[in-house]
C-alpha cells in the first residue's frame, strides 16, 4: 500500500519517570518513534518496559515527564490519545467468557464505532487472524496463540495508527510466534506504527527498525539493530577444522592476517577477529591453499544478546525459552 | 489476506449512559455463560429460606404473624446486602485479569466500568429476590397490602441494594485479591445482617444489642418491607425511632449511603487507575 510517510513522530516519550513509593520503576526515559516504523523496547524483566507502555497508553500517570501519541499529549489529552492507539497488554486481555466476535463487538462499541462498521470489520479481522471458525466460541476455549491473535484483532478494531504491544509473544510456542511476527509485519506495511516491548533479542532484531534498550528504568542504548551490534564489537570468523592435529598449523597461518584469535581444542574451532566478509574470504583462501581440511567456515556477527551483555554486564534472558513464561508481574504493579 | 483499512472509521466516543449499557451487556453475558454465578442468589437463597423457615421457624415466636411471613422480608434484605460482596468480588476479579486495563485504554469515561457493574449487579440481585419471592409464595408467604405497596417494597429493596453495591464497588476498588475481598466482606456482612430484626424480633435481645439492632439500617429496611407487604405488626411502641418510621428511614439510608459510597468508589477506582 502506497502511503505518504509523514516525517512526524508517532510516539514520543519525554523524560518519563514513574515511582511506586521508594521504588523508581522508570527513571527518565525518552525516545521517539517516527511514523510508520517499529520501535523495540528491549530489556529484562523488571526493567520498566511495561510501566513505560502503561504511561504512554494513559493507563498510568507519570510521576514526572510526559509523552505524545499521534501528536497528543498523554497528560493533557488522554482521550485523544486513547482514540489514536490500540493496546495489546502483557496478559492477553480478552474477555474469556465472551466469544471472539463478542470481544470485538464489546471493544468496538466502547471505541465509539457504528454497529455496521463493527460487523464488517469484525468479519475481516477474524478472517485475517484465522479465527473465523472459532468466532462464536468462548475465548476461554482458545489456545494461547489464538488468544493473542484475538487480542491483537481487538486492538485493531478501530484501525489505530499507533499500536502498543507489551510482550506480544511471551509464552507462545515458536510457530505461533513466527505467525504473529508475520501479522505484525503486515500491519507495518499498511502504515501502522508499532511500539513493542520484548525480552527476546531475536524478536527485536526481526521486527524493529530501532531498538531502545532499557535496564533498571533507564535507557542504556538506542539505535538500529546493526548499530547496536557494531557497538558490541567487531565480527569474527569462526573456522572449524576436520582434525584437531591441524590446529597449530592453522593458527600460524591465520595469525599472519588476524593476530587476535581464540582456540577451542575440543571443538577444533578457531575464532578470529575480522572486519567482515573480506577478512573471511582471505582467511578461507589461506587455509584452503595450505591443504588443511575444514569442516565449516563462517562469519559471526555479535548478537543482541552480546550487545546486552556488553552494555549491562549481565545477560538479558535465559537462552531457555521455558523460563520466559514465568512472569512474576501482576496487573497494576508492573515491571 | 485482507488489508486493513488505512482510512480511519468515524469515531464517536460513547456517552456515559451508552458505555454503561455496553458494560451491562457484557456483564449479563457473563451471568448467562456462567450460571453458577447465580447460585449465590438462587439455590443458596432457596436453601436459606427453607432452612430458616423449617429449622428455626417452629421455635421463634413472632408477633402478629407466622415465622414464614416474618422471614421472607428479612431474607430478601439479606440478599440485597450480600450483593455488595458479589459485586466487590466480580470487580476485583476483572481488575486482576487485566480486562479493566483494556477498558481503560478506550475513549470512555472510566466511571462507566463502575456504573455498568452497579446496574448488572442490581439485575443479578433482583433475580435472587424473584427466586426467593417465588419460594416464599410456595411455602405460604403472601403480599397482603395490595399492589402499590407491594411494588414499593420491592423498589425499596432495589434502592438499598444499589447503595450496598456501591459499598461493594468501593471495597473491590481498594482490595487486591478476590480472596481478600471475600474474607473482608463476609466478616462485615454477617453481623450487619444478623444483628438486626431480619431473622428474629429485636424485643428479646439484651438491651445494648437491641439498641444496635434497631438502629441498624438493615432493620429499618426489613421493617419497611414487612409493613408494606403486611407481614406482621408495626414495631412495638418501645422500639427505636427508625423502626417507627421505617420507610422514610430506609429511603434516607439508601440515598445517604449511595451519596457516600459512590464518590468514594469512584475516587478509589481513579486512584487505583493512576498506577
Amino acid at each position: 500500500m502506497n502511503q505518504v510517510r509523514m516525517s512526524g513522530a508517532a510516539v514520543e516519550a519525554i523524560d518519563l519517570v514513574k515511582r511506586f513509593g521508594d521504588n523508581t520503576a522508570v527513571d527518565g526515559v525518552s525516545f521517539v518513534v517516527p511514523e510508520g516504523t517499529v520501535l523495540g523496547l528491549l530489556g529484562p524483566n523488571g526493567a520498566g518496559k511495561t510501566t513505560t507502555v502503561r504511561m504512554l497508553t494513559t493507563l498510568s500517570v507519570p510521576t514526572s515527564g510526559t509523552g505524545r501519541v499521534a501528536g497528543h499529549d498523554i497528560i493533557q489529552e488522554p482521550d485523544a490519545v486513547r482514540r489514536s492507539m490500540g493496546l495489546t497488554g502483557q496478559a492477553a486481555t480478552v474477555d474469556e467468557l465472551l466469544t471472539g466476535r463478542e470481544n470485538l463487538r464489546l471493544i468496538g462499541r466502547l471505541s465509539g464505532l457504528s454497529r455496521g462498521y463493527i460487523r464488517e470489520t469484525s468479519e475481516s479481522l477474524l478472517e485475517r487472524f484465522d479465527l473465523t471458525a472459532a468466532a462464536d466460541r468462548m475465548a476461554k476455549t482458545y489456545s494461547g496463540g489464538m488468544r493473542r491473535r484475538l487480542d491483537l484483532a481487538v486492538s485493531l478494531i478501530a484501525a489505530p495508527p499507533v499500536l502498543f504491544l507489551d510482550e506480544p509473544t511471551t509464552g507462545l510456542d515458536p510457530r505461533s510466534r513466527t505467525e504473529l511476527w508475520e501479522v505484525l509485519r503486515g500491519l507495518v506495511r499498511d502504515g501502522t506504527t508499532l511500539l513493542l516491548t520484548t525480552q527476546y533479542l531475536e524478536e527485536a532484531d526481526h521486527l524493529a527498525d530501532d531498538i531502545v534498550v532499557i535496564d533498571k528504568g533507564r535507557v542504556i542504548a538506542a539505535g538500529t539493530p546493526t548499530h547496536l551490534k557494531d557497538q558490541a564489537g567487531a565480527a569474527s570468523v569462526v573456522l572449524t577444522l576436520t582434525h584437531a592435529a591441524d590446529l597449530g598449523r592453522a593458527v600460524e597461518l591465520i595469525r599472519s592476517c588476524s593476530p587476535e584469535l581464540h582456540v577451542e581444542e575440543a571443538s577444533r574451532r578457531i575464532t578470529a577477529q575480522a572486519d567482515g566478509l573480506a577478512d573471511m574470504t582471505r582467511i578461507g583462501n589461506l587455509v584452503e591453499s595450505s591443504g588443511i581440511p575444514v569442516d565449516d567456515l563462517g562469519l559471526k556477527r555479535p548478537s543482541l544478546d552480546d550487545v546486552f551483555l556488553h552494555l549491562t554486564g549481565h545477560r538479558a534472558e535465559s537462552t531457555d525459552d521455558a523460563t520466559d513464561t514465568a512472569e512474576p508481574e501482576t496487573a497494576g504493579v508492573s515491571a | 489476506m485482507t488489508t486493513l483499512q488505512t482510512t480511519r472509521p468515524v469515531i464517536a466516543p460513547p456517552s456515559l449512559p451508552r458505555a454503561t449499557v455496553t458494560v451491562v451487556w457484557r456483564n449479563l453475558i457473563h451471568i448467562r455463560r456462567m450460571p453458577e454465578m447465580l447460585l449465590d442468589v438462587t439455590v443458596q437463597s432457596v436453601m436459606f429460606v427453607l432452612l430458616f423457615a423449617y429449622v428455626f421457624g417452629g421455635s421463634i415466636e413472632v408477633p402478629g404473624t407466622n415465622y414464614k411471613e416474618f422471614l421472607l422480608p428479612g431474607i430478601m434484605v439479606q440478599t440485597m446486602v450480600f450483593s455488595s460482596a458479589i459485586v466487590a468480588m466480580g470487580l476485583t476479579n476483572d481488575l486482576q485479569k487485566g480486562i479493566v486495563d483494556r477498558l481503560k485504554s478506550l475513549p470512555i469515561s472510566r466511571a462507566s466500568v463502575l456504573t455498568g457493574r452497579s446496574i448488572s449487579s442490581l439485575i443479578h440481585s433482583s433475580i435472587g429476590v424473584a427466586v426467593m419471592g417465588a419460594t416464599g409464595l410456595l411455602i405460604g408467604w403472601r403480599i397482603r397490602n395490595g399492589f402499590v405497596d407491594g411494588v414499593l417494597a420491592f423498589l425499596l429493596l432495589l434502592l438499598f441494594g444499589f447503595a450496598m453495591i456501591w459499598l461493594g464497588i468501593w471495597v473491590g476498588s481498594l482490595m487486591r485479591t478476590v480472596e481478600a475481598v471475600q474474607g473482608f466482606m463476609f466478616t462485615v456482612m454477617f453481623p450487619l445482617t444478623f444483628v438486626a430484626n431480619t431473622f428474629a424480633p429485636t424485643e428479646k435481645m439484651p438491651s445494648w444489642l437491641r439498641f444496635i439492632a434497631e438502629w441498624n439500617p438493615v432493620s429499618a429496611l426489613t421493617q419497611a418491607c414487612r409493613e408494606l407487604w403486611g407481614n406482621g405488626l408495626p414495631a412495638p411502641a418501645d422500639a427505636a425511632w427508625p423502626l417507627q418510621h421505617p420507610v422514610l428511614v430506609a429511603v434516607t439510608w439508601s440515598i445517604v449511603l449511595t451519596a457516600v459510597f459512590a464518590p468514594l468508589a469512584l475516587s478509589a477506582f481513579r486512584r487505583r487507575s493512576r498506577d
